[in-house]
């Protein structure tokens, strides 16, 4: 701050608050929601101070026996489902990335720049525009239903592989001579210089794309139609399916409760790595 | 920018770049090579016959008042979360950056929709503003005697799924500014102080354009969000109604190829779809990272 003014540092102070008031009330409302009972949520205007039944809620939303009018699958199981599914792309990413990135920013070899082309393009579609080949293909190779369908698909773009090159490129030439001198080859200074020094820009990686396929709607909600393979983020969605006065909110809400904690932890957590990520991502 | 010492190995870059390439061209080359070629062709709902129509789809599609109409959803939709979303975020962020006590908690606080999925971010919005539950709703029509119906009404509609995209997009947008503001020499701003400029003044002539490489920059990136992540909102509020009222260009894509079964349609707009992700790029490299660049 340049200049003392209290009253203007007060102002600011209040309006940052009421920001964050706004910005969190939504999440706040869920999770009072889910501490009530079903007909406590539908009464209008429903109570902002937390009610008694927490346990009752939660554990009749981890465990699907709850009684609303759409899907009732219980949520422990979507959230297992997520979690894998998040963790794969993450690490399946990072990993393919840095053993491409290695590859064009380390070796001469021929084609390299077709190579580096075809994996940049890959930056500028989203799957969103592809999603009905995508389907197809994925259909074709029995792959829906399954794991490996519902992440493979989502690791096929290049943002990381970027991300490693641009860090790459960045680490001093003296490295690698150092290396070569003492006799390292390839895989070597790979595993013992390169992996290590990259070990924020993973961290930062694995917090933007922990949460990118986490948070992933579109393509499960076609590459999946079984109950047992649904992740949390489409079970909310199935479980409105009842129509507004057939679902049991209470429920509801506390499957999104359920459902935002691990992605806002991993934020919350690695904010320092995240932060970095995001800007650097972008770049 | 290319390193001096390289290694050379006639078989290891290939190895190394092999996991990846496979997937690409799996998921990635073979599915839009598919949607271009789809694009010209006519096949039946059961997929028996397949036709080459040449450019009929594309005749077909551009001669469609539902087509243009959700152009124009799009592009109200986009403008709308663009700008609501940038001018609220950098608002937050200029007053974020005037504080030193607290900062780091209101910055915590206010990343946390980064990490709520837009689908859950929809439920939200359908549950604070149900017309016959939503306690929002509620206090609207209590307090300004204001009835919501998002159901019924399509300015409603669109209000919805806009103020739940901007919710989304806040802290994205927060965090470039943050960094952006911090990135500003303090010693420009405490020169401009001592010569007798407010913080308003400050803020207008030096912070708002250093800042405009950030905001050039999250305006394509906004558009770009608003155009394609913000499906899942529309699909769990308002399912592009009332009517097709906000039916956008991604949501259609998905309505046409997978509801109405219209493959060919539906390739046809992801081509389209194609070309205006794709000049975006452009426009962001050829004119926002050359033209406003004061680094």
């Amino acid at each position: 701050m340049v200049e003392r003014r209290p009253l203007l540092g007060l102002l600011v102070h209040l309006l940052l608050i009421l920001g964050i008031v706004v910005v969190a009330f939504p999440v706040y409302l869920a999770f009072i929601a889910s501490t009530h009972t079903a007909q406590e949520v539908a009464q209008t205007p429903m109570t902002l101070l937390p009610g008694s039944h927490f346990w009752e809620t939660y554990k009749a939303a981890l465990l699907g026996n709850g009684g609303g009018a759409g899907s009732n699958a219980p949520v422990g199981r979507m959230l297992w489902v997520s979690l894998v599914t998040a963790l794969i792309i993450a690490f399946g990413k990072i990993s393919i990335s840095l053993l491409s990135a290695f590859a064009i920013v380390y070796f001469r070899f021929p084609f390299k720049g077709f190579f580096f082309w075809s994996i940049f393009i890959t930056l500028m579609l989203p799957v969103e525009v592809r999603i009905g080949p995508t389907y197809q293909v994925v259909a074709d190779l029995g792959m829906l239903n399954s794991f490996s369908g519902l992440t493979i698909p989502l690791i096929a773009s290049a943002t990381a592989t970027f991300l490693f090159r641009q860090f790459f490129l960045t680490v001093p030439e003296e490295m690698l001579e150092a290396a070569r001198m003492d006799g390292a080859g390839p895989m070597r200074f790979f595993w013992d210089i390169l992996l290590p020094l990259s070990k924020t820009t993973i961290a930062a990686l694995f917090v933007i794309q922990f949460i990118y396929g986490w948070n992933q709607y579109l393509w499960p909600l076609l590459a999946t139609t079984s109950e047992d393979m649904y992740p949390v983020v489409i079970g909310i969605k199935r479980m409105i399916a009842g129509g507004e006065g057939g679902n049991e909110w209470n429920i509801v809400m506390a499957t999104v409760i359920l459902a935002m904690l691990p992605p806002t932890l991993v934020v919350v957590l690695m904010q320092r790595w995240f932060v970095k990520g995001l800007v650097d991502t972008e770049k | 920018m290319e390193k001096r010492v390289l290694f050379k190995s006639t078989w290891l870059p290939w190895l190394l770049l092999a996991p990846q390439f496979c997937i690409i061209t799996v998921f990635f080359f073979w599915p839009a090579g598919q949607a271009l070629l789809q694009s010209f062709q006519l096949q039946d709902p059961f997929g028996l016959s397949t036709e080459w129509v040449g450019l009929d789809n594309f005749k077909a599609l551009f001669s469609d008042s539902g087509y243009l109409e959700s152009f124009k959803t799009t592009a109200v939709f986009s403008t709308l979360v663009a700008t609501i979303g940038i001018g609220v975020s950098l608002m937050l962020a200029v007053l974020a950056d005037r504080i030193i006590k607290g900062a780091l908690f209101y910055r915590t606080l206010l990343i946390v929709p980064y990490a709520v999925a837009p689908a859950v971010a929809g439920v939200l919005w359908i549950f604070m503003f149900s017309p016959s539950l939503g306690i929002v709703s509620y206090w609207l029509a209590q307090s300004i005697g204001f009835q919501t119906d998002y159901l019924l009404n399509s300015n409603h509609a669109m209000g919805l799924i806009v103020s739940a995209a901007v919710w989304k997009q806040v802290s994205y947008n927060f965090l470039f500014f943050v960094a952006g503001l911090q990135s500003i020499p303090k010693s420009l701003i405490e020169a401009a102080a001592i010569d007798g400029a407010g913080p308003w003044k400050r803020f207008t002539s030096i912070q708002f354009p250093l800042l405009s490489p950030t905001t050039f920059f999250l305006l394509v990136i906004n558009l770009v969000y608003a155009f394609f992540d913000t499906f899942a909102i529309i699909d769990a509020t308002t399912h592009g109604g009332p009517g097709r009222d906000t039916s956008t260009l991604v949501y259609k894509v998905y309505y046409d190829g997978f509801k109405a079964m219209d493959l060919g349609g539906s390739a046809a707009q992801s081509v389209v779809l194609m070309v205006i992700v794709i000049a975006l790029t452009v426009f962001q490299f050829r004119y926002v990272e050359k033209k406003v660049n004061y680094a």
